[in-house]
């Protein structure tokens, strides 16, 4: 690993504290790190409550069907089954979304795709709740599932809202504009899973007062507790959610999966309920990353300059809405990449298939369109017989131009500097002559002879946070007594770290060492949104400086006015609360020993500044912040099989700046790792609308033989507006690797590869039949 | 459920026919892996683990005996994996070290998926298998143990105790394609065992088709290609062994792979194996 030196100032002058350990800027250790290294951890899995059942689901097998009927006695009358619920027992909303309520608790009558729920059972073990699922007859009446966007573009509505989650278009510049060079191409991509490890999990508790407390691995606590409520028919408050164990999300957590079923037969059997989903139920009971067909044609100067740019993106979104609308805009917004684009026209599609719903996953479609862009830059690049490094260079964006969107971008975007960067990185060693490190590794299929290295190159960029006028804000609250800080806030901690950053801040702000992170839960907080477009750093991070900053400011006030002095003579320097130099009085009191036994307490709301709607023609300042990457791939391939090895990923990334710098890393070397799944292995395979590989034998993602050694470099440029100058770091890297993977295997082998993962079949039959 | 743990053959074959429903359990990294999604419910096991008998190896003349009881990490060991490497490199080739310190050459046979790795090696060796019941014991060739795709002439109260191969065929190869590079399926694999002194190839591949399958036509067309004084093939001979090997072929299009790149992945894998077996060949005449 190579990490440049940090450049720029540091964020929030005052903020920094020097001489307490484990503030903003070291690579302060986790607290969560060493139980779950020793597996001592408690994921949701674990849960465990005196006298509780056990719940599970019953998934349609079909993608689309009418039911018919549905008979739960067989299942009721089995010995320690104590409830069976369906759609009829839905006391609320019959509907559940993330963004709209369009996807049915339980399926009534019909059945959108194959997993969609239509009962549940609680019962004394999970074997008899299994059996119980299995007693359940259910009359199925098939119909033709319609799995291709195009056609259900154009046929039947599969659902009262149409089949189109949304139709964005964008007009950006002069319409008729062209130049004399122009490249072509269509980009599909495949269904990709988060994959995380820890399946969803849920423990439900009956409450007294005819509510119920869910604990449950999820992203955002706050919009599950509405839907649950919605659903149950119950007030909010009486909904009462806390963050189990999460083991990793990637989207696939920010909708509702068990959390209506386990609740509502907690409610019915007055117990406690736990559900856990097995691997393959978990596969089929969360959203996927959209499958992705992208036309693009980019016109251009015969040096490169590019003069147009045109897309169709339809992105799958499968049965039900999720947050296809949002990806939608992402795809748009983002479709030319990091470039300057002068004239644009963009269709973007979100379609209702009967295809498995999909919905967030890191990358929110820009990682489709990158795959795609990225693809035109290499195009365009031999078109113009410009090295392809040099020809994004020439067209890369920075502060001062606009987006597609006609947004100027105000803030900082160190394209060319990651590019720079990147290519600074050393290259890797020529091909070890070593059966492991070789192209199908220890399968032994590939002899040193066979094997061609390649290059490839990319570039890729996101917004952070929601976008398009969305009200966002994150509530943090802090407590100091006797040195000792407690902060809370309701962002869930799904790996990425909050809880270190939330310690980090506060030693910083505070000037203590000793930092309690509280549970994440709804009943006394407020809502921190979600663990998700990278935006917990810049929202909670922020809620919880500012709550930070104003038990800070009690503090030193409460110290000056016993010392008689001003507040503003006083500062925190390390663990000690100093007098300003120039102050009248000398002051050196340690924090701890500041205010015996006195509690300072502050709760804060964060909001970052107002975005706004897109316009009739995609117009508009619709996104609070951007952040780009880099990468640099190189490969070795078995031409003549198709096999592919990921010798090394260089990057550089733009992160305003490292407040935790392992974490960063620990982000990037993630995020290069689902990269390489996606360019090389990773998709859910689907007949009929069917997932035909719903496990960890057949939906292939890397081992340690398949991760390539990463170099980074930390790009920081500190981003004004932005709490400590810091960006969201956990999608640039997922975002920009997969196409540097995928040019690599081109420029090893020649094939076109317009087509990700790469199969084996799709290099080695290139000119065949498949 | 009833858990016997025999610590003799006899014993173990005495508790099966006790209890002739039970599940054996070897390593349990196939069975385990039906239980925990449901499609098994034993209500007994036997467990073999304890069975000296079956974890042990011996050499009587030319034949090596292979207990069905040992694991992919014993046969990675060096004077093992000295006599039959071929078995090795299929050793190495399976999950990753926590299954291959658990399954077994016999869980690799009953189970009998297509794609099991130590099957083709076998096959191509001519293994016998020693199986026995209360009822005796008998010997089947391999070739016809295996019967379609999980099915075997396995009978009910009875186990597999040992595999039986040559003990001197130094040049065999084994070669697996999976999409990952660890812990994966064959999409397709060959062995090839050559038999210089009797001028003899034979090939085996796994994942195309119902069973492993030997390729007859191709070992019979190459085996009067080569000079088996050098190890040196005619011209050509290796590319169209492989087009010939794959030919007899039978793979399907499934959610792994396509039958076309399976065929075309056996073709470079036979043609490959047989370069590098007859290149091991060459190399012993010249010493
Ligand atoms: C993560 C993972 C990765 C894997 N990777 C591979 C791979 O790369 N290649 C591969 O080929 N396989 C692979 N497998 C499958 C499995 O490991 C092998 O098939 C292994 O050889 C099974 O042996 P076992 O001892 O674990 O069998 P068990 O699971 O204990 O038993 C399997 C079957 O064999 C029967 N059985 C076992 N021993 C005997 C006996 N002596 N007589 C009669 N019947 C017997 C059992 O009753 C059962 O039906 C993998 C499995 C997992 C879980």
């Amino acid at each position: 690993m190579t990490m440049a030196p940090p450049t720029g100032t540091p964020g929030t002058p005052g903020t920094t504290a020097r001489g307490v350990a484990g503030g903003l800027g070291e690579s302060a250790r986790r607290p969560d790190g060493g139980p779950k290294v020793r597996g001592e951890f408690a994921f949701a899995g674990d849960l465990w409550a005196d006298g509780m059942l056990w719940g599970a689901t019953l998934r349609s097998p079909h993608a689309a069907a009418r039911i018919r009927s549905i008979d739960v006695g067989p299942a009721l009358a089995i010995a320690g089954v104590a409830t069976v619920v369906t759609a009829a027992d839905v006391p609320g909303s019959a509907n559940y979304g993330l963004e709209e309520r369009d996807q049915p608790v339980f399926a009534a009558d019909v059945v959108r795709y194959a997993g969609e729920p239509i009962a549940a059972v609680a019962a004394d073990h999970p074997e008899t709740a299994r059996r119980a699922l299995a007693a359940i007859v259910v009359d199925y009446e098939l119909l033709p599932p319609v799995t291709d966007p195009e056609l259900a573009l154009t046929g039947e509505p599969l659902h009262p809202d149409g089949n189109v989650f949304r139709h964005l278009t964008i007009r950006h510049g002069d319409p008729t504009a062209r130049g004399p060079v122009v490249v072509e191409g269509t980009y599909e991509i495949g269904m990709q899973d988060q994959a995380f490890m820890g399946p969803e999990a849920g423990l439900a508790v009956p409450a007294e007062d005819g509510g119920v407390d869910l604990v449950v691995s999820t992203q955002w606590l706050h919009n599950d507790r509405d839907q649950v409520a919605e659903c149950l028919g119950l007030r909010p408050d009486q909904v009462r959610l806390t963050l189990g164990g999460v083991g990793g999300a990637f989207g696939a957590r920010e909708d509702v999966s068990l959390h209506v079923h386990i609740c509502l037969l907690a409610l019915r059997t007055g117990r406690p309920v736990k559900v856990v989903y097995s691997r393959e139920e978990s596969f089929l009971g969360h959203v996927h990353r959209h499958p992705a067909r992208i036309w693009m044609r980019h016109t251009a100067e015969p040096d490169g300059t590019i003069v147009s740019f045109e897309a169709r993106i339809v992105l799958d979104g499968g049965a039900y809405r999720s947050s296809s609308y949002h990806v939608v805009a992402n795809a748009s917004c983002f479709a030319a990449g990091p470039y300057r684009v002068p004239n644009a026209h963009v269709e973007g599609l979100g379609v209702r298939t009967n295809n498995p719903p999909c919905g967030a996953m890191r990358g929110f479609g820009a990682v489709q369109v990158c795959f795609a862009h990225e693809g035109q830059m290499d195009k365009l690049a031999a078109a113009c017989g410009i090295d392809p490094v040099e020809l994004r260079l020439h067209n890369a964006l920075d502060h001062g131009d606009h987006l597609l969107t006609g947004q100027r971008i105000d803030g900082t975007l160190p394209v060319a500097r990651v590019i720079r960067e990147t290519m600074a990185l050393p290259l890797p060693e020529p091909a070890a002559d070593e059966l492991l490190s070789r192209p199908g590794a220890a399968g032994r299929t590939t002899d040193a002879p066979h094997v061609r290295r390649g290059i490839g190159f990319a570039v890729g960029f996101k917004n952070l946070m929601y976008a398009e006028g969305y009200m966002d804000g994150s509530e943090a609250a802090c407590v100091l007594v006797d040195g000792l800080a407690t902060v809370q806030c309701a962002a869930a901690e799904v790996g990425q770290g909050f809880v270190t950053l939330a310690q980090q801040i506060a030693r910083t702000v505070l000037g203590v060492e000793r930092v309690l992170v509280a549970p994440a839960e709804t009943a006394s907080m407020g809502s921190a949104g979600s663990t998700s477009a990278s935006r917990q750093t810049w929202m909670s991070g922020g809620a919880v400086e500012q709550a930070c900053l104003a038990v800070r400011d009690q503090l030193l006030a409460h110290v000056a006015s016993t010392l008689g002095c001003a507040a503003a003579d006083l500062e925190i320097v390390g663990g000690a609360i100093r007098s300003v130099p120039g102050a009248a009085l000398d002051v050196d009191i340690a924090v701890e020993d500041a205010a015996p036994g006195v509690p300072f307490e502050a709760r804060r709301v964060f909001h970052h500044r107002v975005t706004l709607p897109l316009d009739a023609d995609g117009q508009g300042d619709a996104h609070v912040s951007m952040a780009c990457a880099a990468h640099r791939a190189v490969v070795d391939v078995d031409p003549e099989l198709g096999l592919v090895r990921v010798v090394q990923l260089a990057t550089a990334q733009d992160v305003g700046r490292a407040l935790n710098p392992l974490s960063v890393l620990g982000q990037i070397e993630g995020g290069c790792a689902q990269g390489v799944g996606l360019a090389t292995m990773e998709e859910l395979v689907l007949e009929a609308g069917k997932v035909r590989n719903a496990s960890f034998t057949d939906y292939l993602i890397p081992t340690a033989l398949d991760m390539p050694e990463v170099v980074t470099t930390l790009v920081e440029e500190p981003e004004p507006g932005a709490p400590f100058g810091a960006k969201g770091v956990g999608e640039p890297p997922v975002i920009s690797s997969t196409p540097a993977i995928v040019a690599a295997v081109r420029a090893a082998t020649g094939v076109d590869l317009t087509r990700v993962p790469i199969r084996p079949q799709d290099v080695a039959l290139a000119d065949r039949p498949r | 459920m009833d858990v016997s743990v025999p610590r003799t053959l006899d014993e173990a074959l005495a508790a099966l026919a006790d209890r002739p429903d039970a599940m054996v359990l070897a390593g349990g990294t196939d069975v385990m892996v039906g239980v925990n999604a449901g499609r098994q419910t034993p209500t007994a096991v036997v467990a073999l683990r304890a069975v000296e008998e079956l974890r042990t190896w011996s050499v009587d003349g030319d034949r090596l005996r292979l207990g069905a009881g040992l694991t992919y990490a014993d046969l990675l060991a060096p004077d093992l994996a000295a006599m039959v490497p071929a078995l090795a490199q299929a050793a190495r080739t399976v999950g990753s070290p926590p299954i291959r310190n658990a399954g077994t050459v016999g869980g690799n046979l009953a189970t009998a998926s297509p794609a099991g790795d130590t099957l083709p090696v076998l096959l191509a060796l001519d293994a016998e298998l020693d199986l026995a019941s209360v009822e005796g014991r008998r010997t089947v060739a391999l070739r016809s143990f295996l019967t379609g795709p999980k099915r075997t002439q396995l009978r009910t109260g009875e186990l597999i105790v040992a595999a039986r191969v040559p003990a001197t065929r130094p040049h065999q190869e084994y070669r697996k394609v999976g999409v990952r590079n660890a812990m994966v399926i064959a999409v397709a694999s060959v062995a090839v065992v050559v038999d210089a002194d009797v001028g003899v190839v034979a090939c085996a591949m796994g994942s195309v088709g119902p069973t492993p399958l030997r390729a007859p036509r191709a070992e019979e067309w190459v085996a009067g290609r080569i000079d088996w004084g050098t190890g040196v093939p005619d011209a050509g001979v290796a590319a169209e062994f492989g087009r010939l090997v794959a030919e007899e072929s039978r793979p399907i299009d499934d959610h792994r792979s396509t039958a076309a790149y399976r065929r075309h992945a056996v073709e470079v894998l036979a043609r490959r194996a047989l370069e590098s077996t007859l290149a091991g060949v060459a190399r012993a005449e010249a010493a």
